[in-house]
């Protein structure tokens, strides 16, 4: 199976598109990637590194694209997603509802994808805090095919955009030719009976272990948190028993297991429902993801452990 | 072609914008009146003194210069500049932060003739650095000019943004500082000392001068001057200014920022206007 990091993909894409299109610009904060040598090369006047200026970077991306520019604003998730969330706040959020701006936030080493850089590193935030803001589109891909589909959308979707990108090269989960639908917002990788798991980036391809070694369980990718098709979404959900959410973010806290539980509770569903993901705590230990992800209870045996409790129900 | 100018029409612009302002505070009394007084000569400047191009009928004109107002509270006084001008109806001034009314306490970007969401301090400038990167791709010689408090220098952002336009040479950038030396709780100069501001803007690579922020003659030289010079810099001018100007009662006040006029502190101050 192919593994490629989806920055890379999606970066080789869009400077592709850069060739054909002179109104998209790339501004990085100080962060770099092998597939951005070649659009540093190549378009060296809309490749703008802004410096290690988060806040600027933002500010920057809508000043262009007020002017009617296409704009993409790349730096480590948790900067681009906190340290400048004022001006995401103000200047994306609030300003595209009068005039739209079409600024694309991408925040790369999602969760603890950058596992032993320790707390400021990691982003357990984003998923809640960008989905809060009215007028964002927030999308978290699981594959480096997601990913590259989300050039063309992002392009052609007017409206302030954060991109959740995990920093390791994850397994290929879909092919181009599967015809994704991006405006549905999920996808319903396996299904199965009972059970279903929700995840959403890097967790995705744990759910999927788990449901390869289980069987029978459903596996739903959701991979636009906003706007989603809630509707669609409970037609999913409402073939099962019981949903488990598993995010690389914090749980109760307004991601992706707040939105899946107020799916369900606005149609009064009486599916179960419980939370994988870190709880109310931040990871100051060392080690693999792996590790990390068992000493907080979302590694592969203890969802394992909860699907078969939920279906001796 | 550009004409002489009257100065002497230029201030009595001024006093009846001045006039004006004092009249819809009086309306709205949750507006910031001590900041919009001590910006009315530059805004008269900009836009009866033939130095920016824009064009009312079409807000959004292409070849228009852009104004940032990053100041947005201190900026009630362009409420009755834009309707004179002809953004939008006389009448609208009357309506001032009511209910269908677009004039708010904050002016935004829902209001003909302003750029941006503003009231959020330390934003205009990075903003401007991007329009002005467009701008410049695009060949246009349109100009951006961002209207700056002094206290909003206090914001850390404000510098991100100084740092980047000097890299790019955004010559096509001048920044107004309206330098009425009083924050919300004290004077500036007792909270973050920023003074001489030349020397700091100077050390960060921008053209800079400092003018009296209420003599027309010399906003209107300078600001013209600026727009004309494509020297690979960005320009600041720093505009001397009093916070509450023509106002005794809001000129005397260190915490005139907040301060609401009573109807016969208005009364008074109208009489007292020259």
């Amino acid at each position: 199976m192919i593994s490629r990091p989806m920055r890379d993909v999606f970066i080789e894409t869009l400077c592709n598109r850069m060739t054909s299109n002179e109104n998209i610009w790339f501004l990085a904060a100080d962060l770099g990637s092998p597939a951005l040598d070649r659009m540093r090369e190549e378009f060296p006047d809309r490749f703008i590194n802004v410096g290690i200026a988060e806040q600027n970077l933002v500010n920057v991306a809508t000043g262009l694209a007020l002017e009617g520019q296409i704009v993409y604003g790349y730096a480590i998730a948790p900067f681009i997603s906190m340290r400048a969330y004022e001006q995401v706040r103000v200047n994306l959020s609030v300003s595209s509802q009068i005039r739209p701006v079409n600024v694309n936030l991408i925040g790369v080493g999602s969760g603890v994808s950058y596992q032993v850089s320790g707390p400021t590193h990691h982003c357990l935030e984003d998923l809640s805090i960008m989905r809060l803001l009215p007028n964002m589109t927030v999308f978290s891909p699981s594959d480096a095919t997601l990913a590259e589909t989300f050039v063309d959308y992002s392009i052609a979707n007017n409206g302030p955009k954060y991109l959740r990108f995990d920093g390791k090269a994850l397994p290929q989960l879909y092919q181009k030719a599967d015809r994704i639908q991006l405006e549905t917002g999920f996808c319903e990788l396996i299904h199965g009976s009972d059970v279903c798991l929700v995840s959403t980036g890097f967790m995705t391809h744990r759910a999927l272990l788990v449901a390869k070694e289980l069987g029978n369980v459903g596996v739903i990718d959701l991979f636009m948190l906003k706007p989603l098709r809630s509707d669609k979404l409970h037609d999913a959900l409402s073939a099962y028993r019981h949903i488990i959410t598993m995010e690389e973010a914090f749980i109760n806290a307004g991601g992706l297991d707040s939105l899946v539980a107020s799916v369900l509770t606005e149609r009064r569903s009486d599916i179960t429902l419980d939370r994988i993901g870190f709880n109310d705590s931040y990871v100051f230990q060392l080690g693999s993801r792996d590790h990390l992800h068992r000493i907080n209870g979302m590694d592969e045996a203890t969802v394992t452990t909860l699907v078969n409790r939920l279906r001796s129900r | 072609m550009s004409l002489p100018i009257d100065t002497q029409a230029l201030r009595r612009k001024a006093l009846w914008v001045r006039r004006e302002t004092l009249r819809i505070h009086g309306l709205a009394p949750e507006t910031r009146i001590a900041s919009s007084l001590s910006a009315v000569e530059l805004f008269v400047g900009l836009h009866y003194g033939d130095v920016m191009a824009f064009n009312p009928c079409n807000p959004r004109w292409e070849g228009r210069d852009r104004l940032i107002i990053s100041k947005g509270h201190g900026s009630i006084c362009y409420y009755p500049i834009l309707a004179d001008l002809g953004y939008f109806g006389s009448d609208e001034l009357d309506h001032i932060c009511q209910e269908g009314s677009f004039l708010g306490g904050i002016p935004d970007t829902i209001i003909p003739g302003y750029e941006t969401i503003n009231g959020s301090l330390g934003h205009g400038l990075g903003v401007a650095c991007g329009m002005a990167l467009a701008l410049k791709s695009r060949k246009s010689d349109a100009t951006i000019f961002v209207m700056l408090g002094d206290g909003e220098l206090n914001e850390g952002s404000v510098w991100e943004g100084i740092m980047f336009a000097a890299q790019h040479g955004l010559d096509n950038i001048v920044a107004i500082i309206d330098n009425n030396k009083l924050c919300m709780l004290d004077r500036c100069e007792k909270i973050i000392n920023l003074e001489p501001l030349e020397k700091r803007f100077s050390a960060f690579d921008w053209e800079c001068c400092r003018i009296d922020g209420h003599d027309l003659d010399q906003i209107c030289a300078t600001l013209k001057a600026c727009k004309g010079e494509r020297n690979g810099r960005p320009k600041a001018v720093i505009a001397d200014t009093i916070k509450g100007k023509g106002v005794p009662v809001l000129e005397s006040d260190t915490l005139c920022h907040i301060k609401s006029l009573s109807a016969q502190e208005l009364e008074t101050a109208l009489e007292g206007l020259v």
